[in-house]
């Protein structure tokens, strides 16, 4: 027996988000006895990269390298990530909740007949009864939730848990998955990635924009504090309405959520919609000429003032910290 | 074309999250509730394909009664009839048994949901409805194009997007931008009154993960606020009392 998690790769990296449900799942084995934690990669990735998975926890790594899997295609990840299950008698599978990961889990709940939580913040209570917490009503509350099936589904939020890697390296296997036909009914026809940039839902720092930017031109310093603190770029729903920004940027109940250590909110006001996709963040800065800007409420640090002239004076103080 | 919408009937997104006293039941004194927002883009999309390919748009609750004027707005939108499975969604698993019921009862070449419901946030239940209906299913798809029997979409992955085709039937959790939503006219609100709405019973009363009790977040606490004319503070305090830099 042991404790299965879903580990996805990109631009030939394990993600960190997936290295954090590595760790997650090595804490609640230690937790309930459930033995070791194995790691199922899918699709093409190296050895080495595989093998320091073992520094976040996990003993073993199946490795399904069908090349077919490199792109996401749901049902074929949901099947592969089944046969990990039953090869390895498990009764818990962990991954961490993504775009992929999110559709991925949804299948396999009905495939592995598993109670699914998704959203899940912390390790679960499993002293009698099986309780999960989560965060709810997208992030304004958590609800506490009870488990009844043999077979769990955790989806982890990002920093439900401390990541420490150490040097401990896993044993990666070969893994053979039997892939049918129908697994591959839909086709992935072309992919478009930003590459080489932080990725917003995973990102530490993120540094967001708003309409009071007045428009794209002025996103330069955005990108500049951005670059300096090796942040992702996020922002406002209409400011990726009105075509400034990309969509995949777009901050808050409609958009992405995100739940880095600091966020730097510029030039906006605060609407609860935009405060929904951040009250996961550690730490709120904010930026607004308007002393009223709600969004001074839900910030822990804050100045008011011009963006067009504290930003620029910020960057370069930031560059002469860091 | 035969189309399904599973909408959900949640708190207006500027709605104060409160429980009753004991923590058990979300409390509802002076909440709004409205078609989940993610729903209301893939009902949108729904009444355009609706009006290009002809054929009939159904949309689905699973709720109590207190969920039809929901309905009847998803009619006046656009809907050609609705029903209501006539119970408290208990879990993800238990809605998508019963959506897999009343969905293949149905017989729809296209099934539309909300990337995520706003309540509960699970982004599960399109899956699980796949999964138990054999089909595939997609999530979050911001672009849905139907020709003939192929479904081009656009599905939103961590910095970008992916393209897709796959053949009909299949599910989507959509959002943005697939559609712009939808306000209902005058005549759409009549007309809804008079459309059907059919309220039909749960069909497995199975769960998985129920929620027992809920809790807020610790208040935050209020904003230091630092001099424009004085940045250098602002980065010394999120490196030595934050720590996040
Ligand atoms: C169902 C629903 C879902 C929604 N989902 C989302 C969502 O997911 N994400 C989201 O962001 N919004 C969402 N919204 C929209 C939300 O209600 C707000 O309209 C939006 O967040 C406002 O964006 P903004 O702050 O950029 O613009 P504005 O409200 O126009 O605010 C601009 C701010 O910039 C400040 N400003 C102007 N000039 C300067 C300057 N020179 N220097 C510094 N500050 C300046 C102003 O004081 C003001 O506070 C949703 C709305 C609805 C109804
Ligand atoms: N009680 C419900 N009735 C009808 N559809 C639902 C219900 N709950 C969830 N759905 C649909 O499933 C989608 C995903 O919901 P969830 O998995 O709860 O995030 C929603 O956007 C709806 O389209």
């Amino acid at each position: 027996m042991s404790i299965l998690v879903y580990i996805e790769h990109s631009e030939g990296k394990v993600k960190k988000t997936s290295l954090e449900a590595v760790a997650f799942a090595k804490a609640l084995s230690q937790q309930t006895g459930e033995g070791d934690v194995v790691a199922v990669a899918l699709g093409t990735v190296s050895n080495d990269e595989l093998a320091a998975v073992g520094g976040a926890g996990a003993t073993k790594v199946l490795h399904a390298e069908d090349s077919r899997l490199d792109a996401g295609v749901i049902q074929a990840h949901a099947s592969a990530v089944a046969q990990a299950f039953q090869k390895e008698q498990s009764k818990t599978l962990v991954l961490a909740k993504s775009s992929l990961g999110d559709a991925v889990a949804a299948r396999l709940a009905i495939k592995l007949d598993a109670g699914l939580v998704s959203n899940v913040v912390e390790l679960p209570k499993t002293n009698g009864e099986y309780l999960v917490k989560r965060s709810i009503y997208t992030g304004k509350a958590f609800a506490e939730t009870k488990v009844t099936t043999d077979h769990k589904i955790l989806a982890i939020k990002k920093n439900a848990i401390d990541l420490k890697l150490d040097d401990s390296k896993a044993t990666v296997e070969s893994f053979a998955v039997n892939l049918s036909d129908s697994d591959f009914a839909s086709k992935i026809t072309s992919t478009e990635r930003a590459t080489g940039e932080v990725l917003l839902p995973e990102a530490d720092i993120v540094v967001s924009g708003g309409r009071g930017l007045k428009g794209p031109e002025n996103w330069g310093m955005i990108e500049d504090m951005a670059k300096i603190l090796g942040a992702a770029t996020g922002c406002s729903k209409p400011v990726s309405d009105i075509g400034w920004r990309p969509h995949h940027e777009h901050v808050g109940q409609t958009g992405v959520k995100v739940a880095p250590s600091l966020y730097i909110a510029i030039g906006i006001s605060g609407a609860i919609q935009h405060l929904a996709g951040v009250n996961s963040s550690k730490c709120i800065v904010v930026i607004n000429k308007d002393p009223e800007a709600p969004f001074f409420k839900a910030a822990d640090y804050g100045i008011v003032g011009d963006a067009f002239e504290v930003v620029p004076k910020l960057n370069e103080a930031l560059k002469a910290e860091l | 074309m035969k189309i399904l919408v599973c909408i959900t009937h949640v708190p207006d997104t500027t709605s104060k999250i409160q429980f009753t006293a004991d923590n058990t039941k979300f409390d509802t004194t002076g909440v709004q509730f409205i078609i989940g927002p993610y729903d209301d883009y893939a009902l949108a999309r729904a009444v355009e394909l609706r009006d290009q390919t002809g054929g009939k748009l159904t949309v689905l609750n699973v709720g109590e009664a207190e969920t039809e004027p929901t309905l009847r707005k998803a009619l006046a939108i656009g809907a050609d009839e609705a029903i209501r499975v006539n119970s408290n969604p208990k879990d993800s698993f238990f809605v998508a048994k019963q959506i897999a019921h009343y969905a293949k009862e149905g017989g729809y070449d296209l099934i539309l949901m909300g990337r995520e419901s706003i309540d509960f946030n699970g982004g599960m239940v399109h899956g699980m409805v796949g999964e138990l209906l054999n089909m595939p299913s997609f999530s979050p798809v911001m672009k849905l194009e139907v020709d003939g029997n192929l479904v081009k979409m656009a599905r939103e992955i961590e910095g970008g997007k992916e393209l897709l085709e796959a053949s009909l039937p299949l599910i989507a959790g959509c959002q943005e931008p697939i559609a712009e939503w939808k306000i209902p006219n005058m005549r759409g609100i009549m007309s809804a009154r008079t459309k059907p709405l059919n309220v039909v019973e749960v069909v497995s009363d199975e769960t998985q993960a129920e929620a027992t009790n809920y809790q807020l977040p610790p208040a935050k606490g209020s904003v230091k606020l630092v001099d424009k004319d004085n940045v250098e503070e602002l980065v010394r305090l999120l490196k030595n009392e934050a720590k996040v830099l």
